[in-house]
């Protein structure tokens, strides 16, 4: 480049040319700052500051009573069951559709995609339609004594709804992009279907599978909508943390609602941090496959 | 990139030599019926019981029509006011540098992860004639929380993170030669933004306008809290299902979620199409 001796503007006229004035920049660094400083950072401060205002002890005591408890375990449960599930679908449905090539497969990754773009109301509303008192299977369960609609299986249901594409659309791209050579010379030399997806997929997709479930444990803890609408809404049973913060308020109970959210604004704080870390981690990962 | 051994194209799938195929599929097809399919088809067979002018009048009741006007009004402006700011915030993000960039970048996502009741709860708070945000425009007659604005203030809440994110990797991969070349050509900053860099991000803007709007259109858990849900004036659809439910009109809820569902599915086809533009677009550069 130096070896031009032409009558080029200097580098530092060059660099002015495509970047804006300095006013200009920090203008829309402002303007941006304002808008997510009104939608986001007042919200989130408040919802610790409304948490503390009545003092610590009233915050601790709201945690700690025992509908709280029973509303952190169900939330636990919930998730505990939701995300596991949907982590062995993401993996079997990544292994199909990565590896292998087959017709309807734009259309099984559309299929997978639909519980994202369902209104969580009506996520709720069609697992009562099955399985409520009117519902389709409701006249055998009642027979057979068996709860499913505002009761705990309901609420995992639901659950398992919405989180249903979030494990398997991060495993989808990141596996088609590593393609199968590995896999493929794995198989050649001998190993076995799980020796293969063990010592060769797994460490390749491991960030990505993290990831996944990071966002989907967030949304499974967080889900109100859908839960909303199977559960029911009884206290100390089938109440989700959500839906108890739902219940203290609209008791007016406001110190106690925010405190039971603070837990859960905490929970998005560390998925945003696990997110940027283990995100960063799965970029590597991509980008070292390109390089080969 | 071709799979070694023979390639028959009439066949379902193409040979292999990886294992698991049946197994994988097997079960994504039974688990993805179980879950998604069969529940939702559970919704059309049930409306399926209703008369086509039985349907017509539940789903076009006054109240039924004043939530679709709530709803989609809400949701268009909240993701127009995204467009506008989501595009500013993912320029700053991808263009400049600031104190505190990384956090800001970071908490863009909060939307996502934070549970809707308590972004609405937060927001009334705020809102609210006594909030922090409320009491500035209290003096002058506008309130906020528990009106139609209300609506709209969640819903840009819930929507903000999608166009910043789907802007956002375009935005880093528009070529810094041809920002040059214009500015060699003679053309002005604002000129070489609207000429070159805004038609190469439009089909990533409008994806992300789309994801936001659709996703405002079915959002409960945020709203409810601050919409004040009268009926006719700040009702939206999907807490109007949850009325119907609990008046055991189930029959009335299901024609309603039919409704959420078809324009739901229109949105992700038109999605589908929008990303399918952008990658296009993308690869053309």
């Amino acid at each position: 480049m130096s070896a031009v001796a032409l009558d080029l503007p200097s580098p530092r006229a060059r660099v002015r040319a495509t970047q804006e004035p300095a006013w200009v920049r920090w203008t829309l660094i402002g303007l941006a700052l304002a808008f997510l400083t009104l939608f986001l950072f007042v919200p989130l401060i408040s919802v610790f500051y409304e948490a503390l205002r009545k003092g610590i002890g009233v915050y601790f005591a709201s945690i700690v009573e025992p509908d709280a408890l029973s509303a952190i375990k169900l939330t636990l449960i919930a998730a505990a069951i939701a995300v596991p599930l949907n982590v062995v679908f993401g993996v079997a449905a990544a292994w199909a559709i990565a590896k292998f090539e087959f017709r309807g497969k734009n259309l099984l990754i559309t299929l997978i995609d639909l519980p994202f773009s369902v209104s969580p109301v009506v996520s709720g509303l069609i697992y009562v339609l099955i399985f409520g008192l009117q519902g389709w299977l409701g006249p055998w369960l009642a027979e057979h004594d068996l709860k499913i609609i505002f009761a705990v299986p309901g609420i995992v249901l639901a659950t398992i709804f919405v989180t249903f594409p979030f494990v398997a659309r991060e495993l989808i791209p990141l596996m088609q992009a590593q393609g199968s050579e590995e896999e493929e010379a794995a198989a050649v030399l001998g190993a076995s279907g799980w020796q293969i997806f063990s010592r060769v997929t797994l460490p390749n997709i491991k960030w990505g599978l993290l990831y996944g479930a990071i966002l989907c444990n967030a949304r499974a803890m967080g889900e109100f909508g859908a839960v909303s609408v199977v559960s029911g809404h009884i206290r100390g049973s089938t109440n989700t943390m959500p839906l108890h913060v739902e219940i203290l308020y609209n008791e007016y109970n406001f110190a106690a609602a925010f405190a039971v959210a603070s837990l859960l604004a905490l929970l998005a704080l560390v998925t945003l941090i696990l997110k940027s870390v283990v995100g960063a981690r799965a970029a590597t990962d991509r980008e070292e496959d390109y390089d080969h | 990139m071709q799979p070694p051994g023979k390639c028959v194209v009439k066949k379902f799938r193409r040979h292999s030599v990886l294992p698991g195929f049946n197994l994988a599929l097997g079960f994504t097809l039974l688990y993805l019926s179980l879950i998604v399919l069969i529940p939702l088809s559970a919704a059309f067979i049930k409306t399926a019981s209703l008369s086509w002018p039985e349907f017509w009048t539940t789903v076009s009741t006054p109240r039924v029509v004043a939530s679709y006007r709530l709803t989609f009004g809400a949701s268009l402006a909240a993701a127009s006011l995204n467009a506008v700011f989501g595009l500013l915030v993912a320029w700053v993000l991808v263009r400049y540098r600031f104190p505190g960039k990384q956090i800001v970048d970071a908490l863009v996502d909060l939307p996502f992860a934070l549970p809707t009741a308590v972004a609405g709860i937060a927001l009334t708070a705020l809102y609210a004639g006594n909030g922090w945000i409320g009491r500035w425009f209290e003096p002058y007659g506008i309130k906020i929380a528990f009106t139609p604005l209300g609506v709209f203030v969640a819903l840009t809440f819930i929507g903000l993170p999608f166009v910043v994110r789907t802007v956002q990797p375009v935005l880093e991969d528009v070529e810094s030669e041809l920002e040059e070349a214009a500015a060699t050509l003679g053309a002005s900053r604002l000129q070489t933004f609207a000429r070159v860099i805004f038609p190469t991000i439009l089909p990533a803007l409008m994806t992300g306008f789309a994801l936001a709007f659709a996703r405002a259109v079915g959002e409960y858990g945020s709203v409810i809290f601050i919409a004040g849900n009268m009926p006719m004036i700040s009702e939206i659809t999907p807490l109007l299902i949850i009325t119907k439910l609990e008046q055991y009109d189930y029959v009335g809820a299901t024609a309603l979620a039919v409704v959420m569902l078809v324009i739901s599915f229109v949105l992700l086809l038109i999605i589908n199409g929008l990303q399918w533009w952008s990658r296009r677009r993308g690869e053309a550069l």
